[in-house]
């Protein structure tokens, strides 16, 4: 498996929306390929026949029935948030 | 002896004959608290008048004379990870630093109905990524047992407290091992009920195929009592198991005849320390001549538990952290112009380093190009270690290794290297890819007089199987007798 680059980094900080500095970039490049580097290992097993483990327990879907009930007031909800007005979460700008 | 030497079931008898009253208990653990919190540091928030309400509620029903639960009165400690209506839940986190939930979490809403008592939140690796509760936003927890020590992790507060007698017991969580690892290190009992045991609704997911809350205590007794009070099928959380729940008392027999207790092979590699292996080898010895059988198994795929772990879990925290967006909770960076900006500056200020990597490692094994090549590959893995298991079950009932390949590492000792700090958890990741419930009992001290762990695993929903034969082992034994030689300050 080929080694992360600094590019590939970038690329992943921006799909997780994180900035780091350039020092930074260079540190998680550093320790990413030393992390990715062992988990290599893992090719050293043939697995083309193994179907994958998403849940360790077989699990079934679970349904609840299409019940209107009550929830937690608008109140109870904005509480926590870092910034609501007349009854919504405020944001900063969207679109220009 | 102190009340808060005292285990709950020793406890509870006090209080139902009146010996003591709950409000004189808990006042007892403010004490404590106070004398020796400042070396310790294991509570995040102490919840003081909340404590003593509860209390007073249950001395009315004692007084009353009314059938109490075992819990009523107990004073306990809860990891910051799981949700307390109207108090705050951080995750060790600057992100959920003034975070207080609308709802309690369904084993709060257990524990409340037996009325036991909540002392406060502890400290915790920041939404539980670490092996050492170093990498708490806020402060680092010591091991009782040396204090320039770390108590492990993730749930390394939980373990110290219950080890200093900061709390008679406490509920942690394990996703990798934050459980069974700082049980072992501080010298108490830890276990990870088999994944959907406990409802996890109101635990802050971190890895949510493998995240399970347990118990923390001074011995087995009391880790039945509490499995007996938070086990069971929830509606709220789809992923809880629909299987009734057994009385866990009812195992608590001193006897293992006809037993069959697998010891893995791989599990006994170069990099146990040789003192681990000598007090986990005489454990096997009193488990022998407790009439079990004792057999050599073998679970090949060990040695890739790590790699899988490494991808699996960061895989499902990048996901699950994805929620931390700075609208509608916890803190939101202020210099943000537009809404990118503030997701970006939010996320950067208020995640810690090691989040802040396991979301980068998680983020590009999900990506495209390399999803086959790494999660698919580690699901894959993971269904190799999951049956390793499912083999040594069919010839064994429990396996017994050590919970860690060593005793508490010095604070700072695995910081700078994470590849090392996640090794820490090298025996205790594979029972968890594979959902298995697992202990760590107290099964000697090193000679640095540092506690050691033995890790008993079992098949999914065989919880009782292990707690025979730890309970076998500590009637045997007086390992969780031992306490750490705490002076107050």
């Amino acid at each position: 498996m080929e080694t992360i680059t600094t590019d590939d980094v970038k690329h992943v900080a921006t799909l997780a929306r994180l900035d780091f500095n350039e020092e930074d970039i260079q540190q998680f490049t550093h320790q990413l390929a030393r992390i990715l580097d062992y988990i290599g290992k893992l090719n050293e097993l043939d697995t083309t026949d193994v179907p994958p483990t998403a849940h360790p327990l077989p699990l079934r879907n679970v349904v609840k029935a299409d019940v209107a009930k009550a929830s937690y007031s608008r109140d109870v909800v904005l509480e926590g948030a870092p910034s609501a007005e007349e009854g919504y979460f405020e944001v900063p700008k969207v679109i220009e | 002896m102190p009340l808060y030497e005292l285990t709950t079931h020793e406890l509870h008898e006090k209080l139902k004959a009146r010996e003591i009253t709950a409000v004189e208990l808990t006042q007892a653990m403010y004490d404590r608290i106070g004398a020796v919190e400042g070396q310790i540091k294991g509570y995040l928030t102490l919840t003081e008048d909340i404590a003593l309400e509860g209390a007073a509620a249950a001395d009315t029903g004692f007084q009353r004379g009314d059938e109490m639960p075992p819990l009523a009165g107990i004073p306990i400690a809860i990891k910051d990870v799981i949700c307390t209506k109207g108090v705050l839940t951080t995750c060790g986190s600057e992100i959920l630093g003034n975070f207080v939930s609308p709802y309690d979490a369904t084993v709060m809403a257990k524990l409340h109905q037996q009325g036991t008592v909540m002392l406060g939140k502890t400290n915790m690796d920041e939404f539980a990524m670490g092996s050492s509760t170093e990498n708490s936003a806020y402060q680092t927890t010591r091991n009782p047992w040396n204090l320039e020590t770390i108590p492990g992790g993730s749930s390394g507060g939980s373990a110290a407290v219950v080890a200093a007698g900061e709390a008679i017991c406490s509920l942690g969580s394990d996703t990798g091992g934050s459980i069974r690892q700082p049980a072992a290190l501080c010298g108490v009992v830890g276990m990870k009920p088999t994944y959907g045991r406990i409802s996890r609704f109101g635990l802050v997911a971190f890895a949510s195929s493998l995240d399970q809350i347990g118990p923390f205590s001074k011995d087995v007794t009391d880790c039945a009592l509490l499995l007996n009070a938070i086990c069971g099928h929830d509606p709220m959380d789809s992923t809880s198991a629909d299987l009734p729940v057994p009385d866990f008392t009812r195992s608590l027999i001193n006897d293992l005849k006809g037993v069959k207790v697998g010891i893995p092979k791989e599990y006994f590699t170069a990099g146990i320390d040789p003192d681990v292996e000598e007090s986990v080898r005489s454990a096997i010895e009193v488990l022998q001549e407790s009439r079990a059988i004792i057999e050599e198994v073998s679970l090949p795929h060990t040695d890739y538990a790590m790699a899988t772990y490494y991808i699996i879990a960061p895989a499902e925290a990048s996901s699950n952290l994805a929620r931390y967006d700075g609208i509608r909770y916890g803190f939101r960076a202020k210099d943000a112009d537009e809404l990118s900006d503030m997701y970006k500056k939010t996320r950067s200020q208020g995640f810690g380093e090691e989040v802040k990597r396991r979301i980068m490692l998680g983020t590009y094994a999900l990506s495209s190009g390399y999803y086959d090549a790494y999660y698919l590959k580690a699901q894959k893995v993971r269904t190799l270690i999951k049956s390793d298991f499912d083999k040594a079950f069919e010839t064994v009932d429990v396996v017994v290794t050590p919970t860690s390949p060593t005793a508490a590492f010095k604070i700072g000792e695995r910081t700078a290297d994470p590849l090392q700090m996640y090794l820490s958890d090298v025996l205790t990741t594979p029972a968890s890819l594979a959902g298995l419930p697992g202990i760590s009992i107290p099964c000697g001290l090193t000679q640095a007089d540092l506690p050691i762990g033995l890790q008993i695993l079992a098949a999914p929903f065989e919880e009782e199987k292990i707690l025979q034969v730890a309970y076998t082992f500590e009637q045997n034994t007086d390992h969780h007798r031992k306490r750490p030689n705490l002076s107050p300050i």
